[in-house]
């Protein structure tokens, strides 16, 4: 099986502080692996540095055999990797279907296509009945699902998710869950960040923990979960199995 | 469904666009001497403020220096139809060129070098008040003095864009018309839909895809020519023009008061605006000099301004648009409530 992603020596040093350090992983198409680690682990760093937000200070992206650490954000959409904002950014004066059209004008320049395109995307995050409300009429888990509206509208190959599920009860996840699983089945690839452990081994074939910016472990979630070293980074040091 | 409702309000914003110019056109018709020359002031203001609007409400961009692109205009009809009797369509159509070439240039120059917002619009100001200290040194465009067309025959001549007071009035009538169906028709196509984005949330934007580099240029360039085009028109109805006023501050601000006051990103703002602002500013002028108090103009023009920026931050036209809904919405539930009874 051939890497869609692959993450290489990944390193982003801020001042004082390498919040990503000496990363490598690799993505598998048409798989959802898990991105995960405790708050200030270099996530959504990660993210940023994948989706050209952030430039790494050392350290490599190859996207089908591209390399990204030169691109700009909106190059690397349209190479195919489209990511949500952990702290959700919505275009505040367009209206939710508005905002779902944004990203189809990636790929088509065209009104009428971008609207059939931002229904569609709306239909499969459940936002579809409030396409025409404004932004700031919904609520923070439906903002969530509209961050996931607009980048699916940009029809990418890779999607970066970061704790899109966060503040849903567990029905409502569960169903966004089902969503992904349908996504990665009509071949989608998908990274998420995600705090709930029950929904990380629900959704993910693969978990790669980050802790202090440094890979820590990668493996099946059901080994990851029992990983001394994961133990101890989200439960504190001394504490044994 | 949703659809649906959203092409019948289509239908009716443009409906009502029709009428209001429609009537507008009776009173170019009926209207004196003083009232046709006041309102082809606030046409043309209509039109240019809506190229300022273009640039900031929907595409996010301030400028407070619109005089630069509005005197370009002026500038190359005047020079071309003066000094070689070449028809002012064509100086038109080559300030609007040239307008939209230098703020290509300037938007590019800028956003490269991150200078962004704020600082984005001081440089247009320092870009206007050097093209002014610029033409008023240049004795080939007359300098200080200016440039002055001859007087108008008294024969309507479309070819030259020649004619008297009524013939401007409808020639800014059309370039209003223009303008409003621009913006509405540029809002709601692909570019008004990117150009929105960035406005709203310029990283976001560029997450899914939009190049707003090029996008911020192409915005800049395009409300640049647009405004030369008006201040090309401004020039031939005023008769002649002088650095100091078709370059000056004073039209930067007076361009972006419409839009401000009327409502900003909106179609239909600029008009209600202008409409509002302009006539306002003329009669407290004439009251002034009646009182013999010469600042009561620009007083009373700044209370007014601040009191509609106080109560209708959103604009005179998103106002009355809320109160046209708060009506409607009433009325609508009554006609499904009957419905429910006819079932
Ligand atoms: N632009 C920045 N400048 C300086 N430090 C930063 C910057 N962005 C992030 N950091 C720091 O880098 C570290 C990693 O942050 P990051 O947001 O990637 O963590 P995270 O794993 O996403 O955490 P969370 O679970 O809380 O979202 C944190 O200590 C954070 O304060
Ligand atoms: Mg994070």
């Amino acid at each position: 099986m051939t890497a869609l992603l692959e993450v290489k020596n990944l390193t982003k040093a801020f001042v004082g502080l390498v919040a990503v350090n000496d990363v490598s992983f690799s993505l598998q198409a048409g798989r959802i692996t898990a991105l995960i680690g405790p708050n200030g682990a270099g996530k959504t760093t990660c993210f940023n540095l994948v989706a050209g937000a952030l430039r790494p200070t050392a350290g490599q992206v190859l996207f089908e055999g591209c390399s990204l650490e030169r691109e700009p954000p909106e190059a690397v959409c349209r190479m195919g990797i489209a990511r949500t904002f952990q702290i959700v950014r919505p275009m505040k004066d367009m209206s939710v279907l508005e905002n779902a059209m944004v990203g189809a004008f990636s790929w088509s320049t065209n009104v009428k296509e971008a609207r059939d395109k931002a229904y569609e995307s709306l239909e499969t995050v459940g936002l579809a009945g409030k396409a025409n409300a404004r932004t700031d009429q919904l609520t923070l888990p439906d903002r969530k699902m509209l961050e996931m509206a607009k980048a699916l509208s940009t029809r990418p190959k890779l999607l970066l998710l970061d704790e899109v599920m966060a503040g849903l009860r567990p029905t409502e996840s569960a169903g966004v869950v089902g969503v992904l699983h349908r996504l990665a089945e009509d071949g989608l690839t998908i990274l998420l960040v995600e705090h709930v452990m029950r929904i990380v081994m629900e959704v993910a074939s693969t978990v790669v923990v980050l802790h202090h910016g440094a890979k820590i472990a990668e493996g099946k979630p059901s080994e990851v979960v029992t990983d001394p070293a994961v133990l101890e980074s989200y439960l504190g040091a001394g504490f044994h199995a | 469904m949703q659809r649906t409702s959203d092409q019948v309000s289509d239908a009716k914003r443009w409906g009502a666009g029709a009428l209001v110019f429609a009537a507008l056109a009776v009173v170019g018709g009926m209207s004196n001497a003083y009232v046709i020359s006041l309102l082809t002031i606030v046409l043309l203001f209509t039109f240019m403020g809506q190229s300022w609007n273009l640039m900031l409400g929907i595409g996010g961009q301030l400028s407070i220096g619109h005089a630069l692109f509005i005197g370009i205009g002026a500038y190359a009809v005047a020079i071309l139809n003066i000094k070689y009797g070449v028809t002012p369509w064509i100086g038109l159509l080559l300030g609007a060129v040239i307008a939209g070439f230098v703020g290509a240039v300037l938007a590019w120059l800028s956003f490269r070098f991150e200078v962004r917002g704020i600082y984005f619009a001081l440089l247009t100001i320092a870009a206007a008040e050097f093209a002014r200290i610029m033409f008023g040194g240049w004795d080939y465009v007359g300098g200080m003095q200016g440039l002055f067309y001859q007087a108008p025959g008294g024969t309507m001549d479309l070819g030259m864009l020649r004619g008297d007071a009524r013939f401007y009035y409808f020639v800014a009538l059309a370039l209003a018309a223009i303008g409003i169906a621009g913006t509405e028709l540029i809002s709601r196509s692909y570019w008004g839909y990117v150009w929105r984005a960035m406005r709203d949330d310029d990283e976001a934007a560029r997450a899914l895809g939009v190049r707003t580099f090029r996008h911020k240029v192409l915005v800049v360039s395009i409300s640049a020519a647009t405004a030369a085009i008006g201040g090309g028109v401004l020039g031939l109805v005023q008769g002649a023009i002088f650095p100091d006023s078709i370059m000056g501050m004073a039209i930067s601000v007076d361009v972006l008061i419409g839009p401000v006051v009327g409502g900003l990103g909106t179609a239909f703002g600029p008009l209600v605006g202008s409409m509002a602002a302009i006539p306002l500013h003329h009669a407290m002028g004439a009251l002034g000099d009646s009182l013999g108090l010469p600042g009561l103009n620009s007083v009373a023009y700044g209370a007014v301004l601040i009191l509609v920026v106080w109560f209708l931050p959103d604009g005179i036209w998103p106002a009355i648009v809320r109160l046209y809904g708060a009506i409607q919405l009433p009325a609508r539930g009554r006609i499904s409530q009957l419905r429910k009874v006819e079932e």
